[in-house]
């Protein structure tokens, strides 16, 4: 069971820096998933007070403040306009109404969990995370890093002129997916690159880019076959959900149909 | 007269056969505090459980000493604490068929969850710091965890000398045996050696949780009287006073039961799971006490469906003529024997005879002991497993044989007047099964469905049957008593012992009140059960109280009426044979001149030697079964083995239909859990007994993206034997799911699963097996 | 600590522990509408809404919600009285032990959405698991409570104010 000794709404993000140094502190995101460990934590630091919760768009970013819940994500015309369905996609099947309504884009993303859609989809558009201390860093590198004592304050999603796709198998409707695949294509210094996130495989998402020419008119075949090419980048687990071959299988179907159904719109 | 003598009408029903809104309902949707946790005491000391790490271990050494230290920790009990009496927590007619084979704590630890010990604080967070500092030294023991090898296995789950079986059901614990049995009807070797086809298969089905939403839980107190009062979610009050006496080993005259409101039970409250822990703190400390199971407890230490391995072997001549039916059962009862030897007796005795023309049957079944969770009652109670069996075995056959199943099912089913061999020699007095079918069919448009539809999208739909037979009730045992009383200005008390649990007894039972007394539901008061006023009613299970306590409530309104016409006609001056009562007024039909049931619940009320009330008990010879008969359609994406639910159509004989709302939506419910058994639900266990499916984040049962459109419809026989004609709805409707959607699959992609759950992963894993035989049988061409 | 906030449209003041649940709070101050039905967040039964919208109250600290506003059953028991009818027609409040979340939660999406069709209602709310109906008569209380909604003779929203 959790327990927490003290509980401080911080008023500025100096306060919730420093809280958050001492070795017991913990800050909380939608308390969906540090409530159900076993911590004793001295001091949880609730960022709630700090405006963390909003999507600003600007010229050239969507800025996604850290305490934004995934309701706001699912629902966001800023992200819709820009990506498409995708986002409200990868969110929506998350348990409920009420726990998106709660679960917060920087807890997901902080978490780093196996089974996060948000991760995946993220990672997928190649963002920024933004540090109090560290700075504004790849996402991708974020992952890779053991958490720290630092604080994240927006996730930073750069707008370009990009496709993005997202889809997941899951048992029950909303149920961690048994498999969850991101694919993004769009020019990167002048060449078309595709970027295949693959999450819940059961590991963490991982992010692999491909400097590929797909032709938009590609068969199936050749199709199928990129997709093959992407799914295999990527290992695989076996839990209670499915084995390691099952999910590698599902990652080239969805990867494949992702990448039809980009080529599809670009016709 | 009794009513029941002659058929009644179902035309002229005022109250019965109309969808009535629950008695309770308004306090419900409400959000009321009603339920065993709203209604505690403050004061209550919380009860929790230190649970086993092991699933087979013995105490070494327990020290609960600094436990007992923390401040506000009442009591630490321990084996040592508890008397060495063994009992069962089945709650079941005395003599249970279920061993005797528990204590309340035990030295021995029979699964990871089992109690070791027993905490009481007056705070939560102190019991949970007490729990921490209990020291226990484990003798860490191989477990038997493997169902199959469990019987004659060396290692013994209960080699105590003090274990004992009431009832003769062939249980050996130095065998690991809980039950054994062997049944069946003619030359059961010949026949099938005669069929020009015989399906051999063996199935096999998971324990499930019944996941009611409202986890066990009780609180206990001594009254005034030093007695020990019991306030539970339960469904069987009067089992639990029993239960609870053999525990502590006390008179039953101390214990008294409670049951207020119940937030689900499907049978998992059939089991007395909650009640020993705070009876005994109350009782060693005399203090009130209460135990909430969290999910997780509720999860890993419970009373799941037994998991079953089903052999079956059903022949069939080239016509498809279903000749002889073999059966073999193997159950797991896990670490307890609660209902072990009775659920397994469903799996054939409630499958076998839905097809009426076998001329031999065998039913043989071992029933083993394991180091799981004891398994329980759920819902259907043996006839699930066995029905997904017998009617997946007849989906193969029809495959076999190239025939329609429904077609197939047309030529064997069993129809009304047909005596049933494998139910006990019973004849089918109501039966409209062949309806039940027919209609499906038309719901579901199975001619233009079947068997299956290529959607062009990579996926396929295909459409499945299943039939399904359940009892009303336990026959020669279940009993139900009633007893109504008339009070001032006339309105009636009706006592029950049946346990509503969310199902609506209450308002059905008044409704029959009501439909016999002439008279309105507001007339008649109704509530929860107290074993210590409420007259003896087994309890709410085996799809026994609309049929077995709904009799009680008819032959307990006649002789009531009778008792008011005599007391009006004393009252008016009359001889009773004069007198008829309307529901309002007792009249003499010679003079005309009436006195009102008003007036005479007021007068019996003043200068009174005779108690204006009746009370009755029924029980039945028989157990009239109910029929159905299911019609999954699913998609499956042909790529990932993804299933769908699309569509499913029910049709139920359960006799008069008592409440059509409730009654629909019983069956709604039951098909949903059904498709979660059939689909999602499995408890998973490591290699050392770890139950991994500890929480609704890894148990997954359907939300309502889960169970595409589930409709039912009636159709009903006429039960001669029942109140208003009426069979039983509560289990028959879990039973069709699994075996349906099984065909389903098989008729869509041509991939039979025998294994629930039918995840994506096995589908998928089906058509590729499928798929390199076609490519093998193409290379060897 | 102490903390302040609105319960069912009145201030209240209580004392509360730095790891006290939201849930565990409200029952202790009579609101035993609010129900736990699993304590991972999975089954809906502990809804009730922060500052109007749907929230799981077994993971919301009782800390944080300092100077907001909590709205449970007991807090719109006239409109849950209405709509309880159209489900205990259907006779799917069952046993009732989630209703009280589901009804918050069917309310908040009447405010959120204006006409939701079939599939939009089943997503919304389908973090409500429900044990004893399979959920279609919710569903058919719902349509009902919906059409009488549309009807002109009562605007339910008008009389709601």
């Amino acid at each position: 069971m959790l327990t927490i000794g003290n509980y401080v709404k911080a008023k500025t993000l100096e306060e919730a820096y420093e809280l958050n140094q001492a070795r017991n502190s913990r800050v909380m995101g939608g308390m969906m998933w540090m409530r159900l460990g076993n911590a004793k934590v001295k001091t949880v630091i609730d960022l709630s007070g700090l405006g963390l919760d909003k999507i600003e768009e600007s010229d050239n970013v969507i800025k996604i403040g850290a305490m934004c819940t995934l309701r706001q994500i699912e629902e966001s015309e800023a992200l819709r306009n820009l990506y498409g369905d995708g986002f409200a996609e990868a969110v929506r099947h998350i348990v409920g109404v009420q726990f998106r309504n709660q679960a917060t884009v920087g807890g997901s993303i902080y978490g780093r969990f196996g089974f996060s859609d948000v991760l995946t989809a993220f990672l997928a558009l190649d963002t920024f995370v933004e540090l109090y201390d560290g700075g504004t860093i790849h996402l991708s590198e974020f992952v890779k890093r053991k958490p720290d004592k630092d604080i994240l304050l927006s996730i930073i999603v750069r707008k370009s002129k990009r496709k993005f796709r997202y889809e997941s198998i899951r048992q029950t409707k909303t149920d961690f997916p048994v498999i969850a695949c991101a694919v993004v294509t769009g020019i990167v210094h002048g060449q078309e690159t595709w970027f295949f996130s693959v999450g819940a495989r059961p590991m963490k998402a991982e992010l692999v880019d491909k400097a590929w020419e797909i032709p938009r008119d590609a068969s199936e075949e050749m199709i199928a076959e990129y997709a093959r090419k992407a799914a295999s980048e990527f290992t695989y687990g076996t839990n209670m959900r499915g084995s390691a071959q099952y999910r590698r299988h599902l990652a080239e179907v969805l990867i494949r149909r992702e990448i039809s159904s980009i080529l599809a719109e670009e016709r | 007269m009794n009513r029941n003598q002659t058929e009644v009408n179902i035309e002229n029903l005022r109250v019965v056969n109309q969808s009535v809104p629950k008695v309770d309902s308004q306090a419900l949707v409400t959000g009321k505090a009603v339920y065993t946790n709203d209604l505690a005491p403050s004061d209550c000391l919380i009860v929790k459980i230190v649970r086993s790490p092991y699933a087979h271990a013995l105490i070494k050494e327990i020290n609960t000493a600094r436990a007992e230290a923390v401040p506000g920790i009442e009591c630490v009990l321990t084996y040592k604490d508890c008397p060495d009496k063994r009992f069962t927590m089945a709650g079941q007619t005395f003599p249970e068929p279920s061993p005797y084979d528990r204590l309340i704590l035990d030295q021995r630890m029979r699964f990871v969850g089992d109690a070791a010990a027993i905490v009481a604080g007056t705070d939560e967070e102190a019991v949970k710091k007490a729990m921490k500092l209990i020291k226990i030294k484990y003798e860490v023991l191989e477990p038997v965890l493997d169902f199959r090898k469990a019987k004659d296995n060396p290692i013994l789950v209960h080699p105590e000398d003090n274990w004992k079986s009431l009832c003769p059901v062939g249980a050996d614990n130095k065998r690991n045996l809980c039950a054994h049995d062997e049944c069946g009807d003619g030359d059961i070797e010949a026949v099938l050696a005669s069929c020009d086809y015989v399906v051999d298969r063996v199935y096999h089905t998971k324990a499930n949780q019944q996941a009611m939403m409202e986890t066990f839980r009780t609180y206990t107190y001594l009254d005034a009287y030093g007695r020990l009062n019991v306030v539970s979610s339960t469904q069987v009050p009067f089992h639990i006073r029993r239960i609870l006496a053999n525990a502590l080993d006390i008179p039953k005259s101390k214990v008294r039961v409670v049951k207020p409101r119940i937030g689900g039970g499907f049978g998992a409250k059939q089991t007395s799971v909650s009640e020993v822990y705070p009876a005994l703190v109350t009782w060693k400390t005399g203090k009130p006490a209460k135990i909430i199971f969290t999910r997780e407890e509720s999860l890993t230490a419970s009373s799941p469906r037994h998991e079953m391995e089903m052999h079956v072997r059903l022949g069939a001549d080239k016509e498809g003529h279903i000749k002889g039916i073999d059966l073999y059962t193997l159950s797991n009862t896990g670490a307890f024997g609660e209902h072990g030897p009775t659920t397994v007796g469903l799996s054939g005795h409630k499958s076998i005879p839905l097809y009426g023309k076998t001329e031999a049957f065998r039913f043989v079944y071992d029933v083993v002991y394991t180091n799981v969770m004891s398994a329980g009652a759920y819902r259907g109670y043996g006839a699930t497993q066995g029905i997904f069996a017998v009617e997946s075995a007849v989906n193969e056959l029809a495959q076999i044989l190239g025939m329609d199943p429904t077609v197939l099912r047309e030529k064997n089913l069993v129809r009304e007047g047909q005596v049933m061999p494998a139910y006990y020699g019973e004849k089918t007095v109501s039966c409209a099964l062949d309806r039940c079918l027919a209609r499906a069919k038309e719901m579901i448009g199975w001619d233009e469905k079947y068997p299956c539809r290529d959607m062009g999208n990579g996926k396929v739909r295909g459409v499945g049957v299943a039939m399904a037979m359940q009892g009303s009730g336990i026959s020669g045992v279940d009993t139900g008593s009633v007893a109504i009383k008339v009070n001032d200005d006339g309105f009636y008390s009706l006592m029950i012992g049946a346990t509503d649990m969310g199902t609506g007894c209450d308002t059905i039972l008044s409704q029959m009140a009501a439909e016999c007394l002439d008279c309105e539901m507001e007339d008649i008061i109704v509530s929860g059960v107290d074993t210590d006023s409420s007259p003896y009613d087994c309890g709410s299970y085996a799809s026994s109280t609309t049929y077995v306590t709904g009799m009680a409530v008819v032959r307990t309104c006649e002789k009531l009426r009778e008792k008011i016409c005599q007391r009006g006609a004393q009252y008016l001056g009359c001889p009773a044979e004069d007198v008829e009562f309307d529901g309002v007024n007792v009249t003499n039909l010679k003079t005309g001149e009436s006195i009102s049931r008003k007036e005479i619940g007021n007068r019996v009320m003043c200068f009174n030697n005779e108690a204006l009330s009746a009370s009755e008990a029924f029980s039945s010879p028989t157990s009239p079964p109910p029929f159905m008969a299911g019609i999954a359609e699913v998609e499956i994406d042909k790529e990932t083995g993804t299933v769908e639910m699309i569509d499913y159509a029910a049709v139920v004989d359960c006799g008069t239909v008592v409440n059509p709302a409730l009654a629909r939506v019983q069956t709604e419910g039951g098909i949903a859990q059904g498709i979660g058994m059939a689909l999602y639900e499995d408890i998973v266990y490591n290699s050392k007994g770890r139950n991994y499916s500890n929480s609704f984040m890894q148990y997954k049962i359907p939300s309502r993206l889960d169970v595409g459109d589930i409709r039912v419809e009636f159709e009903s026989s006429y039960e001669p034997t029942g109140p208003f004609g009426a069979k039983s709805i509560g289990e028959i409707v879990i039973n069709t799911p699994s075996p349906a959607i099984s065909n389903a699959i098989q008729n869509a992609v041509g991939v039979i699963i025998r294994e629930l759950p039918m995840t994506a992963e096995k589908v998928y894993w089906g058509m590729q097996e499928k798929e390199h035989a076609a490519e093998s049988r193409e290379a060897a061409v | 600590m102490e903390i302040q906030f609105i319960l069912n449209k009145k201030q209240v003041t209580a004392e509360v522990g730095a790891d006290t649940v939201l849930l565990g709070l409200l029952r202790d101050l009579g609101c035993k509408s609010v129900k736990c039905g699993c304590e991972t967040t999975n089954c809906g039964l502990c809804t009730v809404w922060i500052d109007g919208k749907s929230r799981l109250s077994c993971s919301v600290l009782a800390a944080a919600v300092d100077g907001h506003e909590v709205t449970t059953m007991e807090g719109v028991k006239e409109e849950a009285e209405e709509f309880g009818a159209f489900l205990a027609a259907e006779g799917a409040e069952q046993c009732g032990f989630c209703s009280p979340g589901f009804i918050m939660n069917v309310l908040a999406m009447f405010r959120e959405l204006e006409d939701p069709d079939i599939e939009e209602i089943k997503e919304y709310l389908a973090g409500n698991l429900c044990r004893c109906t399979g959920y279609m008569g919710q569903l058919r209380a719902i349509k009902k409570y919906m059409e009488k909604r549309k009807s002109p003779v009562i605007k339910v929203r008008e009389v709601r104010g």
